[in-house]
């Protein structure tokens, strides 16, 4: 046999998804995503109160994880009884209607891991969805945004954030290139945020301590930075233990400050410490620290190494997996889909559908609303340019993906008080200052190359001056309030007396725009099948639906109106003919109420041409009006079967032409120019032609047509619109017209 | 059942007249004027022990109980200085500490601060480091 290539697969070979790493399993190196052949099953032994045995090792054998997971995760009276129920009868009742999210809670409360890890595998990812729908903590979903920008321009970041506010987003984070900027960029977001929407939480992601520092300052309301990972070595890598993990919990809690764990799956496998077991696995026991720590959620589903499990079979599966276990454990969740996951935007997509269908609390756990090169996290999975497909995806399923359409001149004001507020701040606290110009460019920026470029040894040096001096986001209230910000001082302050307040240190808390909290507390997701839970209706559907490129129908057409340039005048019912014509016949609103087909060629215009292609073939012609029916094939046909040669010429008032032919069947004919959006003058002549020759008896090469088949999606709403004028003109009892053809 | 007086979520919403910062300065009193004339301190923005323990019973009445327990030992640390939380968290870090200084850092934090959860925390983590190997090398 000869060796050879296939054109269709080297085309393959150079799509998006094919710049992908695919890879079979290999548990020994962790690269497994469940289920994997050294996972252990599940097991547990209790004696006085104690767990002794759990997942096969007994307690002498116990890692610290184990130790913490026993100590703290698992609910000892109800554990018996939970591990007794059997995985099956558990990943049922998380799909069933019938069984509340809090009776599964219970159930996931007296768990191991194996367990937890075997009742995932039950589930398939449409069953994880329905899942996930159940056990989302809050009642309504959010989004979180990133918010970074490359040159690190507080101007900009401040004008981000407010438009993150604007477009929905619940939470914001920004992140730094410079750690030393992190002062300034926590001040920006802060600032930034409350402009877009009161009540918007932010954190910046930077090292441990200096978070902690920034959050006591005010400039943070929350953080998300404590990792955690499923072996003891990747715990040692990152130098902590799930003891000292879990005390930075309480410690920013006491500050009054919502904190959130991260995992993710790959992470143990990246890191050279899988230990044969699946990322799974591994995910499941830092879901469970997680929960022991107290932490009231969790920001997992791969996170930065979704590429990992990406490259595995199941991987997406696996990661929605994780996603459901925390939710099940009564974890807030950040849901991922933050990390860039794929080249191809279709596998993003089909990804992003299994958390934003559902709802999680969080959709991603870092939506970028700068473009990519902006983006201080590596480059986001969605970013600015994305925006509008997120939109029209919520429009076309009714679903809340936690953002609402916004117009252009809100985001302009939006943006330009945002840089306005951090101009005055600067300004008032004795900051490097923020210049007209800088506001103006990041009022209409596109990224950063917009941005005219800062002093940062300057902006530096004063930054570190504000983090090591007394200033806090007190004298940030004092600044904005001097400035004459009064509103934005107040949402600011008041951000603040929130931390006196403690109330969203709850689970999955957010404040709406008058600082009322939103949290599984007080809002919790009581979704019980169709008809219950949260649902897209009122207000927040109609702004979902209410897109600012979305045009009124009948703005899309001309008002009704005749073509001045051909008079068609009535001369009686139209008979059969005997000699050897073409009868055109015309669809019921030509040229009376209609002057236009959808390729903008006057129906003057196009009738001559008919004409004129006919006559040019040494044959008759014969006009008539068809006012019984609409359709192309009907009109062609009514008129051929009174054509003294047997054919005749359908013309539909949008355009649409065809060629009929005495005694064939309706939907049969001779030829159809059915793309009447490309077709041209010549085109019509052409047809006209090819009608005369088959009226002499000679066989014409059939008209040739442009074809573009993205015309039908651009014009489908204009060709339903026009067609319906051309049905409201039917009149049956006129049957079908000749009419006499002046051209003016 | 408890003769503590009933106790609703929000606090923000249903007890605002009532919260107190860590100061002791009625949160009510926290204006913007107050702030701009320069009469609001630090800790007049951080959560009391009070506080944090009503937000840990709110958790625990909603089925919240880690997140509970979690609250009370913010609770317990509302009352410590900075350095001495982050002393808290480098002495539980790998390798960090012997079993000694664990259990003195608890009794420490327990006599000082009437931190009694998070000083069992660390005796807890004391006992666990040392069956696993996770203690300050020489004591090994």
């Amino acid at each position: 046999m000869v060796q050879s290539r296939s054109k269709r697969f080297e085309k393959l070979r150079e799509r998006d998804i094919n710049k992908e790493v695919y890879v079979s399993e290999l548990p020994e190196l962790g690269l497994i995503v469940m289920d994997s052949p050294t996972d252990p099953k599940p097991s547990l032994e209790m004696r006085d109160g104690r767990i002794v045995e759990m997942d096969g090792r007994p307690e002498a054998e116990f890692d610290a994880i184990d130790r913490f997971i026993a100590a703290h995760a698992i609910n000892l009276e109800r554990a018996e009884m939970a591990m007794e129920m059997g995985s099956l009868t558990i990943a049922r009742m998380l799909t069933d209607i019938n069984v509340s999210q809090r009776e599964v809670m219970a159930v996931f409360s007296g768990l191991t891991p194996a367990m937890i890890a075997e009742v995932m595998s039950h589930l398939n990812v449409v069953e994880m969805m329905m899942a996930m729908q159940k056990m989302r903590q809050r009642k309504r979903p959010y989004d979180q945004a990133h918010v970074t920008n490359w040159k690190e321009n507080p101007c900009l970041l401040a004008a981000d954030a407010a438009e993150a506010g604007l477009r929905g987003f619940a939470e914001e984070e920004t992140t730094v290139r410079v750690a030393r900027m992190a002062p300034f960029s926590a001040l920006a977001l802060l600032v930034g945020s409350q402009v877009g929407r009161p009540g918007v939480m932010t954190q910046i992601s930077c090292e441990e301590a200096l978070n902690l520092r920034l959050a006591m300052k005010g400039l943070a309301t929350y953080a998300e930075t404590l990792s955690v990972y499923g072996t003891i070595p990747s715990f040692l890598d990152g130098d902590d233990t799930p003891w000292s993990k879990g005390i930075l919990a309480s410690a920013y809690a006491s500050r009054g400050v919502k904190s959130r764990f991260t995992s993710g799956s790959g992470s143990e496998a990246l890191m050279g410490y899988g230990l044969g077991w699946s990322m799974l696995y591994l995910e499941i026991r830092c879901i469970l620290m997680v929960k022991g720590a107290g932490s009231q959620g969790v920001q997992n589903g791969s996170i930065s190494c979704i590429a990992l499990p990406e490259s595995l079979p199941n991987g997406v599966r696996g990661v929605m997996a994780e996603n459901l276990v925390a939710a099940s454990l009564g974890l807030e969740v950040a849901a991922g889909n933050d990390a860039m996951s794929s080249h191809s935007s279709m596998r993003k997509t089909a990804k992003l559908m299994l958390q934003m269908l559902p709802g999680t609390d969080f959709v991603t756990s870092g939506h970028s609303v700068m473009p990519r090169k902006d983006n201080l996290f590596g480059g986001g999975n969605f970013d600015a340019e994305d925006m509008d497909d997120w939109l029209v995806i919520q429009r076309d399923m009714q679903v809340d993906g936690g953002l609402k359409p916004v117009r252009e001149d809100d985001v302009l004001s939006v943006r330009e008080r945002g840089a306005r507020a951090i101009q005055a701040v600067f300004a008032e606290m004795g900051f490097p200052a923020i210049s007209d110009e800088e506001v103006a460019a990041a009022t209409t920026a596109f990224c950063s190359d917009d941005m005219p470029d800062r002093d940062s040894v300057t902006d530096l040096a004063a930054a570190d001056a504000f983090l090591d001096g007394d200033q806090t986001a007190l004298d940030v209230v004092a600044a904005l309030t001097r400035a004459g910000f009064d509103d934005v001082a107040e949402s600011v302050l008041e951000m603040q007396r929130q931390r006196v307040l403690g109330d969203y240190l709850h689970t999955s808390a957010v404040f709406d725009e008058d600082f009322t909290v939103a949290s599984a507390v007080n809002t919790p997701n009581d979704y019980e099948g169709p008809g219950t839970g949260y649902r897209v209706e009122g207000k927040v559907w109609d702004d979902i639906r209410a897109l600012p490129q979305a045009l009124d129908p009948h703005a899309l057409i001309k008002d009704e109106a005749l073509d001045p340039n051909v008079i068609l005048e009535p001369i009686g019912p139209a008979g059969e003919g005997s000699e050897t014509e073409v009868v055109v016949s015309l669809g019921p609103a030509f040229a009376s109420v209609m002057n236009q087909t959808l390729a903008d060629l006057s129906h003057a215009d196009v009738l001559h041409a008919i004409l004129e292609g006919i006559k040019s073939e040494g044959v008759s012609a014969r006009v008539v009006k068809v006012w019984h029916g609409a359709d192309v094939a009907d009109i062609g046909l009514s008129g051929a079967q009174l054509s003294g040669s047997g054919i005749g010429i359908g013309l539909q008032s949008k355009g649409t032409a065809l060629i009929h032919k005495k005694g064939l069947a309706p939907l049969n004919n001779l030829e159809l120019l059915s793309m009447a959006p490309n077709l041209t003058l010549e085109s019509y002549r052409a047809l006209g032609r090819n009608a005369a020759c088959y009226a002499t008896g000679r066989a014409p090469s059939p008209v040739p047509m442009k074809i573009d088949n993205m015309a039908r999606l651009r014009l489908i709403v204009h060709t339903t619109l026009l067609h319906h004028r051309e049905v409201n003109q039917i009149d049956e009892g006129r049957g079908i017209e000749e009419m006499k053809v002046t051209f003016r | 059942m408890t003769d503590k007086p009933e106790i609703r979520y929000p606090l923000g919403v249903h007890h605002r007249d009532e919260i107190s910062a860590k100061s002791g300065r009625p949160l009510r009193d926290l204006t913007l004027d107050q702030v701009q004339q320069g009469n609001a301190q630090p800790d007049d923005l951080s959560a009391s022990t009070e506080t944090l323990k009503m937000q840990a019973q709110i958790a625990r009445e909603s089925g919240y109980d880690e997140v509970a327990a979690n609250l009370t030992r913010a609770a317990e640390m509302a009352g410590m200085p900075n350095v001495q939380i982050l002393e808290i968290y480098e002495a539980l870090r790998p390798g960090r500490s012997t079993y000694y200084q664990l259990l003195s850092l608890s009794q420490q934090i327990t006599s000082m601060y009437g931190a009694e959860n998070t000083g069992g925390y660390i005796r807890e983590a004391a006992e666990v480091y040392r069956d696993t190997g996770l203690l300050k090398d020489e004591d090994r």
